[in-house]
């Protein structure tokens, strides 16, 4: 199969275009590691869903439920462990933040599981059904959430080893997106190998080209969908956590606010496709941090703009998974 | 007398006839039988909600897709009343005009979404519709020069609405007559090629139905529905703010008032805007009685607490898509069959 590479050329003129118009090197080194932060944290939270789109055509509206839950989670052990993420040694901080996530994952993957068995199964091939019963479920964890964790926003301070910037030249660059980037590239990678290098990973993009042909040699494509969806989930607990951690506070609207950039990168990304997926959201990040600096009033469309331009180009996102 | 006027579209239910009776008589006779400036809240708010689930229903209920920009065509409607009669001074002509804009640029917006994206797939409509009302929502409150912000705009209207009594009449005879301009939508050979489009849109097309003209023009309707129902909000309220008519969680009320009450029939949304308003005005007295009964449980009182109404009709909401999805209307029809 021939190579895309016209999304990634629209990714390095983005890039190296904003640079004259940014006009200072250390401005542009900032915003450009700001916006890979961004896009690749987006990029955590969309691919779940997007993968549980292309596998099993189910798009969760609750989908930013799981983000809200897996940063309520890490945003409670990160209080409980307060000590170790204020500490100034590295390792304890690590210890703590990587206690954050696990609960975030766990706590995101277990809903997700339960979203599968009792919220979704019963409405698999049914679009408009699929919208009203995952909204119904999205109205019911965020209320849940209030009732565990009360209304309020609750602030969250970042553990110590990961304030700061650290300072090249007249580029500062903050420790928490360098931590950022590392890790949604790391995800990227692992992510890539999983789906193009293992016997799981050509099962379930197989399901993606067509589910039917899969169930009739002999695969169980539905366990398939359980442990995507679960996965999907624990991801988008994971990059709640992340988010949070960004933000340094959560709030009960925060996985409403954060879905709809994520439907924007899906949409850009085209349904179903991961690397459409990577690349939509490294374009939203770069944009808005971009435009937020250059044109502040514009900042908050600017993913809504792109959104129309890419769809007047390519009509079904910019990889679209062939249906 | 009543056929024509229903459009020919009776209830078909005796105990929900005398429901529908029973909630228009009391909208009539609110400000004798129950008076106090809240009870008349109430009754103005389920009157123009009435009117903003039934558009609503047009979309999902008939023409089987979901939208999420109808918050923004009923914010449209309220800023349009909003920014005109705070511009152009209290007159009856700045709110004909401002009424008359604010349906050009919902009918416009609803086009340009629909040509977008309701030529690909239900899902994808969707979300487009989700992405351009939370940029809606971020206009509003970021063009503080022009909207108020977060704040919004409170104005005065003209010397003859001023009497609460006569805005009162005003809003419930409007909403009488969309309410009743929508049943002869749906019951129009319109209504009934949207019908088809939902059950089977392959078929419908394949009869030479263009699917995507009328999804669009139902689209259109619908969007100018809601953006009538925020020029009555906002005649109602004399105020217009983000919150009162854009945020998402009226978007998640009109859901469940919709779902509720029934899909597919415009009388559910009369029934579910009804319960639904009323619900979210005194659940919360009967549920702090509750909560206060079973204080000493563990965990109990924080899920009957006053604010967690929601919750509880969420859940309603899920068991209503999975074993009602007809709602309350559909029971009741079903039981004299």
């Amino acid at each position: 199969m021939k190579r895309d590479w016209l999304p990634l050329a629209l990714l390095a003129v983005l890039i190296l275009g904003a640079l004259p118009l940014v006009a200072s090197l250390p401005i542009w080194i900032t915003l450009t590691v700001a916006g890979l932060a961004m896009g690749l944290m987006i990029f955590m939270m969309a691919s779940g869903l997007t993968l549980v789109f292309g596998l099993m055509d189910v798009m969760n509206f609750a989908h930013g439920v799981f983000i809200s839950v897996g940063a309520y989670a890490a945003a409670s052990v990160l209080l409980a462990l307060k000590g170790q993420a204020q500490a100034p040694g590295l390792a304890a901080n690590l210890a703590a933040i990587g206690a954050a996530v696990l609960a975030a994952i766990a706590l995101a993957a277990a809903l997700g599981w339960f979203f599968e068995r009792v919220v979704i199964r019963p409405v698999y091939g049914d679009h408009l059904r699929q919208i009203l019963v995952t909204m119904g479920g999205l109205i019911v964890v965020e209320q849940l959430i209030i009732v565990f964790w009360g209304p309020d926003l609750i602030s969250l301070p970042r553990p110590t080893a990961l304030t700061g910037s650290f300072i090249f030249g007249d580029a500062a660059i903050e420790r928490y997106r360098v931590l950022a980037v590392a890790a949604g590239l790391a995800l990227f990678g692992a992510m890539w190998l999983l789906l193009n290098r293992t016997r799981i990973g050509l099962l379930v993009r197989a399901g993606v080209e067509n589910a039917e042909m899969v169930e009739a040699l002999g695969y169980r494509v539905r366990r398939l969908f359980v442990g995507v969806f679960v996965v999907g989930s624990a991801l988008a607990g994971l990059g709640g956590a992340m988010w949070a951690m960004y933000q340094e506070s959560v709030n009960v609207q925060m996985g409403m606010q954060v879905l709809v950039m994520i439907f924007i990168v899906v949409i850009i990304g085209g349904l179903g496709s991961v690397g459409g997926c990577f690349v939509g959201a490294l374009l939203v990040g770069l944009m808005a941090n971009y435009t937020g600096f250059l044109a502040p009033k514009l900042a908050l469309g600017s993913n809504i703009l792109l959104m129309v331009l890419v769809l007047l180009w390519r009509p079904r996102g910019l990889y679209p998974v062939a249906k | 007398m009543m056929r024509p006027l229903l459009s020919g579209d009776l209830p078909r239910s005796r105990a929900l006839a005398a429901a529908l009776a029973l909630v228009l008589a009391a909208l009539i006779l609110a400000p004798f039988i129950f008076p106090g400036t809240r009870s008349l809240d109430v009754a103005a708010k389920i009157a123009v909600f009435v009117v903003l689930a039934a558009s609503y229903d047009l979309l999902l209920g008939y023409t089987g897709v979901v939208s999420f920009a109808h918050t923004m065509f009923f914010g449209i409607g309220g800023y349009g009343v909003g920014l005109a009669a705070a511009n152009w001074g209290p007159g009856w002509g700045s709110l004909a005009a401002g009424s008359a804009l604010a349906l050009l640029l919902s009918a416009a917006v609803a086009v340009a979404v629909g040509l977008l994206s309701l030529r690909v797939r239900a899902i994808f409509f969707a979300m487009i519709t989700l992405a351009v009302a939370a940029f809606f929502q971020i206009l509003a409150s970021q063009l503080s020069w022009l909207t108020g912000g977060e704040d919004g705009i409170n104005f005065s209207l003209p010397r003859l609405l001023h009497p609460r009594l006569a805005s009162y009449y005003l809003v419930l005879a409007a909403s009488t007559m969309l309410f009743l301009a929508l049943l002869r939508i749906v019951n129009s050979p319109f209504g009934r090629v949207l019908l088809s489009i939902r059950e089977n849109e392959f078929r419908a097309e394949a009869l030479g139905t263009r699917t995507v003209v009328y999804r669009t023009v139902a689209n259109c309707i619908g969007a100018l529905g809601a953006t009538a129902a925020g020029l009555l909000y906002a005649v109602w309220l004399r105020y217009t703010g983000p919150a009162a008519t854009l945020s998402f969680d009226i978007m998640v009320d009109i859901l469940l008032m919709v779902v509720i009450g029934g899909m597919g029939t415009m009388y559910g949304s009369v029934l579910g805007a009804t319960i639904f308003v009323l619900a979210q005005s005194y659940l919360r007295d009967l549920m702090k009685v509750a909560s206060g009964a079973v204080s000493g449980v563990p965990l109990l009182p924080d899920l009957l607490h006053p604010d967690r109404w929601l919750l509880w009709l969420g859940v309603l909401f899920v068991l209503c898509v999975y074993y009602f999805p007809t709602g309350i209307v559909g029971r009741l029809r079903a039981r004299r069959a």
